[in-house]
């Protein structure tokens, strides 16, 4: 065929520049590709290399360790809230889910409240009670056309309801040692719970880069319109994320509850806030279509490593909050840098 | 070969409310060849197309496939029959590589137990994306791709949709050229050519010259009915023209005989301005001078407009403002400079679309309508009245919504938003009449023309080359960012198509 056609080149004007001269060509498009995370790895980088002068402490084993441990929590629920935002979505209700789970597994291993011992089985319960809570959200955002927001803080208070209810008068301490164990026994150095996790974290890369759910979670992100041109069944798949997100809550809870030993309504209280910014630190963008389980593992990493970092340069704990969000904005601001343009809209 | 139609519409009528969208409509698609619909916008193009590719249904009459009737559940159910829609609006995700967009919504065969094979995805994604160019890979992101690439790699995606199927797919493209520049177009045309080796295809368009350039056999479209159908071996642009508009070309469509000749003192002055699109920009518009910058997609051609409007940085060189540096830092500087920008994407950059006419004209200039921080109704109201007659903008009432105004009108008011303040000095225009029918492109000409005779100083980026020339005093050709000609043109003399043409390619 004789078809005459101008070079590639990069039209679109949200496509990222270049990222250097020195560096070979393959390399340069994989860092400028949006499927890897460079720009929160740099941040990650750009802490470290601020802990090396105040406190290499920070680069240790140990304290690598530590952080791996405290990630493991919402890196599991940022898994399944990255493809909700992946749509176009989003799940605020991941504190009151993890609570009702939480109350729910630790009443139902052997503990010092009820009768009831399933053992190890309460883990598939956790992951069910948050399943059954997505899915109340999911079919509300998809076939009511609520949006997700305010149904996610519906879900929110629900769960946290049902939470109070199971609650009692004392906190459900856990018995079970095997139940324990998955926080507490080690593998190869590094807590059960941080397996779990990695374990997540694979099953998510293979549900983005080879499911169906995963690729047209960017196709629905991008445009929902051509996703029903092209026959997507959009709210399946759209309720069927917010099911996912509360079945890895679930999970989280799960993990939590073996952590600290009881069952607790405030048991994920502040990790909504770790793990949106961690998402957003990341690189997925919250108007959906942009990112990836990588990149929400990475910002949510970057959120537990900003945390650990103040603790060991011996920031006042009164500041530290303060100083944590102007972090999240700084750190956003620079990960975002490349998508910043003129005109681009911003909400 | 066999000539009994593929596809076949047969008194076909279909309303909406308040509209007769189609009226008693009959039409034949036969294998192999390219069918073209021309007609105005409103004349019922797209209901039809809508109708063919299984997103409306028929009110009344009835649709047959290779000889059955047929009624299509959506657009999935279309595509099983072996039709395939090209969308005006591209619709190409660039979150996704190539493949995934030529195969959304086929993917299965590339499944196993739920699981994408990709190199499978890529290899029957390359077969069709073979079809249409040499030169696309499957494997690439979207968004590294060009808008004509794109356009492309959509006909592959159609290609692909309607060839689920055993037959030979009918593919219809809407108005797949009002996006593409020049070249891009002649590229199409190849593509189209050899697509009817393999397909059947159904070509949408209201410019003639397309149409006739590239059919084998068109109908005319008017008010919802067929009202013609020819061969354009056979037929004249103006016997064309006259059968759409159904009357006879009134002499002046771009409104020549209001040229009026410039004045002497510069307007707005570009020196050596260089921005990351374009280098060493330099030209003058005079006050009352209407200036066409001429190029291709990518010449660099609207970030210079952009540049002046202050929406794009610039890296050195200088604007001057009737004899006064000038350094347009934000568009918002530039408005109070009295800079006024039509952009291109009128739906997204141009209008807030829905909100009401009101709203839209007052938008950029708020103070007109005003009294201190505080909007004065009746002024307002006074205002946009005055301007709805004067711009002869055909709404309902001022209050509304902009998005069911037609394009032609929605243009009138997006110009009519920079008309309200009146030390505008400064007119961008961003391929104005694209998208606009016959009717409310000759309007918005005129309107241009009687901006200039008020000293306005006018840069016209042009839809088309014929546009940029007749309404110009003086055409600029611009290539990879760098001016490469500048013609006079007076209304007697005007610069042959081909001269221009040659400096921008």
């Amino acid at each position: 065929m004789n078809v005459r056609l101008e070079p590639a080149r990069a039209h679109d004007r949200r496509t990222p520049g270049r990222t250097g001269h020195a560096v070979s060509r393959p390399v340069r498009s994989v860092l400028g590709s949006h499927t890897v995370p460079t720009p929160a790895l740099s941040v990650l980088a750009l802490i470290c290399l601020v802990m090396l002068f105040v406190n290499p402490a920070f680069l240790s084993p140990g304290n690598a360790g530590a952080v791996a441990e405290q990630s493991a929590v919402p890196a599991v629920l940022a898994v399944g809230l990255t493809f909700v935002i992946l749509m176009g979505g989003i799940d605020l209700s991941l504190e009151g889910i993890m609570a009702a789970a939480s109350m729910s597994t630790a009443l139902l291993v052997a503990n010092d409240h009820s009768g009831m011992n399933l053992g190890l089985w309460a883990i598939a319960v956790g992951c069910a009670v948050g399943a059954v809570l997505g899915l109340v959200a999911g079919t509300t955002v998809a076939l009511l056309r609520v949006p997700s927001f305010i149904v996610t803080i519906g879900t929110w208070q629900i769960g946290l309801g049902i939470a109070q209810l199971l609650f009692g008068e004392t906190p459900p301490r856990v018995t079970d040692e095997s139940f324990r164990g998955l926080a507490d026994s080690k593998a190869a150095g590094l807590p059960g719970i941080v397996w779990i996790a990695l374990l997540v974290v694979a099953l998510g890369l293979v549900l983005q880069h080879y499911t169906r759910f995963g690729r047209y979670a960017y196709v629905i992100g991008g445009s929902e319109e051509t996703a029903l041109l092209s026959g997507v069944p959009v709210r399946r798949y759209r309720a069927a994320s917010f099911v996912l997100a509360g079945a890895t809550a679930g999970l989280a809870a799960v993990m939590a509850t073996a952590r600290s030993g009881v069952g607790n309504v405030g048991i994920a209280t502040g990790l909504l806030f770790t793990t949106i910014a961690g998402v957003v630190i990341g690189g997925t963008f919250l108007t959906g279509g942009r990112g990836g389980v990588l990149h929400s593992l990475v910002g949510v990493i970057v959120m537990v490593a900003i945390g650990n970092a103040m603790v060991l340069a011996g920031i006042s704990s009164y500041v530290q909050q303060a100083v944590q969000g102007v972090i999240v904005v700084a750190a956003a601001s620079i990960t975002l840098w490349r998508a910043r343009e003129r005109m681009r809209v911003i909400k | 070969m066999n000539d009994a139609p593929v596809m076949e519409v047969r008194q076909a009528t279909k309303s909406f409310p308040g509209v007769r969208a189609l009226n008693d409509v009959s039409i034949e698609i036969r294998p192999h060849e390219v069918l073209g619909l021309i007609g105005e916008n409103g004349a019922g193009k797209s209901t039809l197309l809508k109708i063919l590719c299984g997103l409306q249904r028929l009110d009344s009459g009835s649709l047959l496939l290779r000889g059955s009737e047929v009624a299509f559940q959506g657009v999935a159910d279309a595509n099983r029959g072996g039709v395939a829609m090209v969308f005006q609006e591209q619709s190409l995700l660039e979150n996704i590589t190539v493949a995934e967009n030529v195969l959304l919504g086929n993917e299965h065969p590339s499944l196993r137990f739920g699981l994408y094979r990709w190199r499978d995805m890529n290899r029957r994604a390359q077969k069709y994306l073979d079809l249409v160019s040499g030169s696309l890979r499957a494997a690439t992101p979207t968004s590294r791709l060009s808008f004509a690439k794109r356009q492309m790699v959509e006909v592959a995606k159609a290609l692909a949709s309607g060839s689920r199927g055993h037959n030979e797919p009918v593919v219809l493209l809407d108005e797949p050229t009002s996006v593409l520049e020049h070249s891009e177009i002649e590229t199409l045309f190849c593509v189209i050519r050899e697509l009817r080796t393999r397909a059947s295809v159904v070509f949408v368009s209201h410019r003639m010259e397309e149409v006739l350039e590239i059919c084998d056999r068109v109908y005319v479209m008017r008010d919802g009915g067929v009202v013609g159908e020819c061969r354009p071996s056979e037929v004249t642009t103006d016997q064309l023209f006259s059968m759409m508009v159904g009357q006879d070309l009134s002499a002046g469509y771009y409104d020549e005989s209001h040229q009026r000749p410039a004045r002497p003192q510069p307007r707005l002055e570009l020196r050596n301005l260089t921005g990351e699109n374009f280098h060493d920009v330099s030209f003058t518009i005079a006050r009352g001078e209407v200036v066409s910058l001429m190029g291709v997609q990518d010449s660099g051609r609207e970030d210079v407009a952009r540049a002046v409007f202050g929406a794009v940085p610039t890296k050195s060189g200088s604007i001057t403002l009737d004899g006064r540096r000038f350094v347009p830092r934000s568009p918002a500087h530039a408005v109070r400079a009295g800079i006024g920008y039509v952009p291109s994407e009128r739906k997204v950059d141009g209008s807030v679309i829905a909100m009401d006419v009101c709203e839209n004209l007052t938008l950029a200039h708020p103070r007109r309508v005003g009294r201190g921080p505080f909007t004065d109704p009746g002024r307002e109201r006074r205002t946009v009245q005055r301007w709805i007659d004067e711009l002869r903008v055909r709404t309902p009432s001022p209050y509304t919504p902009l998005r069911s105004l037609s394009g032609g009108n929605q243009q009138k008011v997006v110009l009519a938003k920079w008309l309200l303040d009146p030390d505008l000095r400064v007119l961008l225009l961003d391929t104005p009449t694209r998208g606009l029918d016959v009717g409310a492109k000759a309007d918005v000409y005129a309107l241009i023309r009687r901006l200039a005779a008020q000293g306005l100083a006018v840069l016209l980026l042009a839809d088309t080359l014929d546009e940029g020339i007749a309404m110009s005093h003086r055409v600029l050709t611009m290539k990879d960012g760098r001016l490469t000609a500048e013609f006079s043109s007076d209304v007697d003399a005007r610069p042959q198509r081909a001269d221009v043409l040659e400096r921008m390619v």
